[in-house]
């Protein structure tokens, strides 16, 4: 459980707080999403996670332990964070050897960091590049790596920093697949995220954050019904809760995906009910 | 009608990485005419980003490789242009804004390259002024770069390169950082630069339900070879185009679901309100 109790925090050059009373809670076996607009804290917040910041007021907790006394190297066995940008996360001279550098300062045995690269190597498609530089890899597949080198070590919350962006549709495909199959492992997924089709497909329950200040937090259903709170954060609509705003009243609630709408759309449009 | 020569061509065109041994770019044949707006896109490691560097000419003058085939923007080879003289005709919108930022407040990062070519303080000062209010970080001004969340880094990268007045606007996923209505406001900004003083822009990008209604054009690149080259409307009908990466916006995906069901709508719409008073009108035919 990752418990966080009236959270104020400001970086030490700022006058004003950039998170201010903050409370979450997220347990084990949940999809959380963060969003907000440009500048708003998400990022900052995450960061609270696995102790790379320490809140100036209040308190987080991870699995029971204050993250002020934990080490981000101890915090990190259980949270693994994905950085928005992969260059601020890879630094080895191979792919294989990124992907190994954590399960090695983690004291994994020989063989089953093997098993673990060759497995991460594999499902992210990376296998090609085993042996390159990182450095050569495009946007996207750098993405690709920084996720597969957290699940290498298999921690029990992921937290990931806008993890489509620079991912093409097959790519996205698979990120969902592989929440899916965290959630049935019971790990814990936090997104954060601007990709408001990537979300609405995948239904978590969402957090609104706002100047530091969390808006809003229930399923995400409900969280697009508050056409306020939305605008306050910078979110547009996905484009079948638009939908279904304009068909209103013919359609009562937004379809999730092209099936569900499809299914809706085929009735209205032969006439039945 | 004049005819006028393309403002970029690539002819026969490859190109791979030193060190590399497979090409990234495949004999690539590409015209692009001054004041379209293209967007460009493709699976990821498929040669996007390449392309574009082809173009502003950091292929070949920073990246070494194996160079083949023509590319002449606005006349001129790019191989025997420098790069510096190249980029006040080409504005680069990086992926990572932090690759491109580096003074130590925002103003003097945005005004950097109109400084370095001479411009006038007081037509500096007028751009400046209108690139704060088009892109609303007026608020940043004496900021330093580097305390800035990543969505203002790149609405900063992307200022400084407006400014320039470039001919050619090449934007590589310039709304990835920014939240859902920035980046909608932003590609708006965009239509407008285009429309109303000309610029050509080339936009690579995955968010496509953000272009459908500004982009002319569609180029699908696969594989380092174009796949696909047309108007936006008749390629992102294609069924095959979740295959090469391109995530097609869930109201485009409906409507070609809904054919595979047979059904026939009048008009295939590129947006939602359109395609709703369709369907309100369809359904009071019934």
């Amino acid at each position: 459980m990752i418990d966080i109790d009236s959270l104020y925090f400001k970086y030490p050059t700022a006058k004003d707080y950039i998170l201010k009373n903050i409370n979450l809670k997220v347990g084990l076996g949940e999809i959380v999403a963060i969003m907000g607009s440009n500048g708003s804290g998400k990022t900052t917040l995450i960061k609270h996670f696995n102790g790379l910041l320490k809140p100036n007021e209040g308190s987080v907790k991870v699995f029971g332990k204050d993250i002020r006394n934990e080490s981000v190297a101890s915090l990190s066995k259980r949270v693994g964070l994905v950085f928005q940008n992969p260059d601020h996360q890879i630094f080895s001279d191979t792919v294989w050897n990124e992907l190994a550098f954590a399960l090695k300062n983690f004291c994994f045995e020989e063989e089953v960091i093997k098993k673990r690269v060759k497995w991460a190597l594999e499902f992210f498609n990376l296998t090609q590049y085993k042996d390159t530089s990182p450095l050569l890899l495009s946007g996207g597949e750098k993405k690709r790596l920084c996720l597969a080198s957290i699940l290498a070590w298999n921690p029990d919350y992921v937290i990931l920093d806008e993890p489509t962006v620079g991912q093409d549709f097959l790519q996205k495909e698979k990120l969902r697949e592989v929440i899916k199959m965290l959630i049935t492992q019971n790990k814990s997924i936090v997104i954060v995220s601007h990709d408001v089709e990537f979300i609405w497909l995948l239904q978590p329950r969402l957090v609104l954050l706002s100047n530091g200040e969390i808006v809003k937090d229930d399923k995400c259903a409900n969280v697009f019904k508050d056409t306020s709170s939305l605008e306050r954060c910078g979110i547009i609509n996905p484009q079948f809760v638009e939908l279904q705003k304009e068909l209103s009243p013919l359609i009562s609630s937004p379809p999730i995906d092209v099936l569900e709408s499809r299914a809706i759309l085929l009735k209205l449009l032969k006439g039945g009910t | 009608m004049e005819t006028l020569a393309p403002l970029i061509q690539f002819v026969d065109f490859s190109f791979s990485y030193s060190g590399s041994s497979a090409p990234i770019l495949k004999n690539v044949n590409l015209d692009i005419n001054g004041g379209e707006f293209v967007l460009l896109v493709g699976p990821s490691g498929c040669g996007k980003s390449t392309l574009l560097r082809c173009v502003n000419g950091l292929i070949p003058h920073l990246y070494n490789g194996v160079y083949q085939g023509k590319v002449i923007v606005d006349g001129e080879m790019v191989s025997e242009k420098n790069v510096s003289e190249l980029a006040t005709k080409v504005g680069f919108v990086f992926q990572n804004p932090e690759n491109q930022i580096f003074m130590f407040s925002v103003e003097k990062d945005i005004v950097f390259g109109l400084e370095n070519i001479g411009v006038e303080r007081k037509e500096i000062r007028r751009r400046l002024e209108w690139v704060f209010k088009a892109l609303d970080i007026e608020h940043l001004r004496y900021r330093a770069p580097y305390e800035l969340s990543d969505g203002q880094k790149q609405r900063v990268a992307i200022a400084g390169t407006l400014v320039m007045h470039p001919k050619i606007l090449i934007l590589d996923e310039p709304t990835s950082l920014l939240d859902p209505r920035t980046a909608y406001e932003f590609i708006l900004i965009l239509k407008r630069l285009n429309k109303e003083l000309g610029i050509t822009v080339i936009v690579v990008e995955h968010r496509i339900d953000l272009l459908t209604n500004v982009a002319d054009r569609i180029v699908v690149m696969d594989n380092g070879k174009i796949l696909h080259d047309g108007s936006l409307k008749a390629i992102i009908r294609l069924k095959d185009l979740h295959l090469y990466g391109v995530t097609v916006p869930p109201i485009i995906a409906l409507q070609n679901s809904l054919s595979e069901s047979k059904i026939n709508l009048p008009n295939f719409c590129l947006n939602v309100k359109d395609f709703a008073k369709m369907v309100k009108e369809e359904a009071s035919n019934i």
